[in-house]
């Protein structure tokens, strides 16, 4: 099986659709021909022109609201905001319209949008370039949201995402973009709200996500060799959210862990520590913890920001801690 | 420009002398339905403007897409909504154009190609962009067509979506019914700049600036502009200088921001009977085809109202449908 980047099999799906539906059109600053920022659309402009290869001004709430029309007469736009920081200034357009759009119209309207950028904290990319967001549409109704960890996520995630009909955001974390996994050659799309369990274990169950879905591993890697059975599941959608591998999980293992870069607050942590204690509260052997990063901006330099983001020496000591409980 | 010579044909007059009638009508109705608490959240009426809608959605036809904004029911009216489902819906029925999700701001028909109203101002602008951007692309001679007013020209959308539909020569119509006020802010008090018509030099588009109370002239510079969309020749920003006669929404005071006199004068500039006059004046009606309007107009609105009251309530067991499309992706 070929091994691609996780940006080459994000680049793979959209240009099989791309290729396989017209209608498709990628709008962005400089998705041109230079191909995007993270190389998310290289060589798409020498095959498909500059109508579906479309770079835009720097204006993201204008060309977010007309691809809010143009996804509901007949096409079906992508937008690539390189750094979803940007998105933000397209908020309105986002919840007011595009998230409500099927709703208002009774389902009459389809909202087949692809919103996609890339997240995290990381190369001392500071706060306006650092953001990931994702609880935030996870909270709004009419948001499908696709968090893929590895190459082959990307690629099935992505493939389901342009052949919906609902707006989608499509997070790639910086820090995974250079990544490389077995991506398969033949035709393959992933459902979303479908949880991948990465590592079976026995003693305790991670939830992570985005780029804590690696680290994990290599910690349940190293804890393994002491005889800590970690078992690590990849939502891999935040919306639809899989709850039930999730429970399904702690009822084997009876601890609860979850490990997200981003803030705790109303994030996803909050969110699966209330659906499990609300379904399986007998099936739990301990406290339910999270492993967030710091609720604060991002800062640039090197020592400050590798304080907000956990890292393996983290998790290591937060699942021991769990285990002890 | 003479007055015959911006009227179109006979039998075109008497439709656009109907449509802007079956608005005036069904508004006023609306009015006293809020008045008798019929109406259980915002009511905001097109009454002095209809010219425009009527004298725009005249060259459209179902497939061409309308945005619209919170004061759009004429919009939709004008686009093919009966005015049952516009009752129906600002009632909060099962059978309004919304279902009963939308009430007097969120009014969708696609199947006319209503494509919604909104309660924000200036999405329109930039979703009616979006429509030309998809016919573009699939290479279709419709259009969309953007309805907003003087408020939201000091809007980043409207800056912003102009700039990106003439830049791609997008087959878009912007509509701007400037009705010197925004809900009770004065335009001129906004801005340094009170014309709309002429900003469209900044971005190199056609801007032309009309009587919006004169439905001949709306029509003729609709048509004009909504023809050379669909040729390829790119958007056009039309001015219509209007005014609403009735307060920003139905049940607020109307004072305190305009005077009387105002109101008044702009009472006597009323398009409907100002077209009435034209076309007898031209000889493109008589009295007694202009009093059959009428009587088929009321006639119209009171099954209208009757519909309405005698509908369903949508079923809330229904609340939670479409949040997604059912094909979804999950």
């Amino acid at each position: 099986m070929p091994e691609l980047t996780y940006v080459e099999a994000a680049h793979q799906a959209l240009a099989e659709e791309m290729a396989r539906d017209e209608t498709i059109f990628v709008v962005g600053e400089g998705i041109g021909p230079r191909g995007g920022n993270f190389n998310t659309t290289t060589g798409l402009f020498d095959l498909y022109g500059p109508e579906r290869l479309r770079d835009t001004p720097i204006c993201e709430r204008g060309f977010v609201g007309l691809c809010a029309g143009a996804a509901m007469t007949g096409t079906r736009p992508v937008v690539d905001f390189m750094f979803l920081d940007f998105i933000l200034d397209a908020f309105g357009e986002l919840i007011n319209q595009i998230a409500k759009m099927q709703y208002m119209s009774s389902g009459r309207l389809k909202m087949p949008i692809v919103l996609r950028g890339c997240i995290g904290v990381g190369g001392a990319a500071a706060t306006h370039h650092s953001g990931n967001y994702y609880p935030i549409f996870t909270h709004l109704p009419g948001f499908k949201v696709a968090v893929p960890s590895n190459p082959y996520d990307a690629k099935g995630l992505l493939k389901t995402a342009l052949r919906g009909d609902d707006p989608v955001l499509f997070l790639e974390h910086k820090s995974l973009l250079n990544t490389r996994g077995e991506v398969p050659e033949e035709e393959y799309a992933i459902p979303f709200g479908q949880a991948a369990v990465c590592r079976r274990g026995e003693h305790l169950t991670v939830v992570a996500l985005t780029t804590m879905v690696p680290e994990t591993l290599q910690v349940a890697e190293t804890l393994s060799g002491e005889g800590i059975s970690v078992e690590v599941i990849d939502p891999r959608t935040t919306s639809p959210l899989d709850i039930d591998t999730v429970l399904e999980s702690v009822h084997r293992t009876g601890r609860l862990l979850i490990a997200d870069e981003t803030f705790a607050p109303c994030g996803m942590g909050a969110e699966i520590a209330a659906a499990v204690v609300d379904r399986a509260f007998d099936d739990l052997d301990a406290p339910v913890r999270r492993l967030n990063g710091a609720h604060v901006p991002t800062p640039y330099s090197a020592p400050l920001e590798a304080a907000v983001a956990p890292n393996r020496e983290d998790l290591e000591r937060a699942i021991r801690d769990l285990m002890a409980e | 420009m003479s007055t015959s010579a911006v009227l179109p044909d006979k039998d075109t007059c008497l439709a656009l002398y109907r449509q802007m009638l079956v608005i005036r009508r069904c508004e006023e109705q609306l009015a006293r339905s809020y008045q008798a608490g019929l109406i259980p959240g915002a009511c905001h009426t097109y009454v002095g403007e209809e010219a425009i809608a009527t004298g725009v959605c005249a060259h459209l036809n179902d497939d061409d897409a309308v945005f619209s904004t919170h004061r759009g029911h004429g919009h939709a009216l004008a686009k093919g909504v009966p005015p049952k489902e516009l009752i129906a819906e600002l009632f909060g029925k099962a059978t309004g154009c919304s279902q009963g999700r939308g009430g007097s701001m969120h009014l969708f028909s696609p199947q006319v190609g209503m494509m919604g109203t909104s309660g924000i101002v200036g999405p329109c602008i930039l979703q009616a962009a979006g429509a030309g951007y998809s016919f573009k692309l699939l290479g279709v001679p419709k259009v969309g067509v953007a309805f907003f007013g003087d408020g939201a020209v000091a809007n980043g959308a409207f800056h912003e979506g102009i700039n990106l539909a003439t830049n791609w020569q997008l087959p878009v119509l912007f509509v701007c019914e400037n009705n010197l006020y925004a809900t009770e802010v004065a335009f001129v008090d906004t801005t340094r700049n009170p014309q709309v018509a002429n900003r469209a030099a900044a971005y190199g588009l056609p801007g032309i600036a009309v009587d919006g109370n004169d439905v001949g002239e709306v029509y003729a510079v609709a048509g004009e502009a909504i023809t050379r969309a669909r040729q390829g020749g790119g958007p056009t920003l039309i001015e219509c200088k209007t005014y609403r006669t009735r307060p920003h929404a139905e049940g607020m005071r109307d004072g305190g921001y305009r005077s009387t006199e105002e109101i008044d004068e702009w009472k006597e500039r009323d398009p409907i009977p100002a077209f009435a006059r034209k076309l007898l004046e031209a000889g493109h009606a008589r009295q007694e085809e202009l009093d059959a309007i009428t009587a088929d107009v009321t006639a119209l609105i009171a099954e209208a109202l009757q519909f309405a009251h005698d509908s369903p309530w949508p079923d809330p067991a229904t609340v939670a449908d479409h949040v997604f499309s059912q094909r979804g992706g999950a």
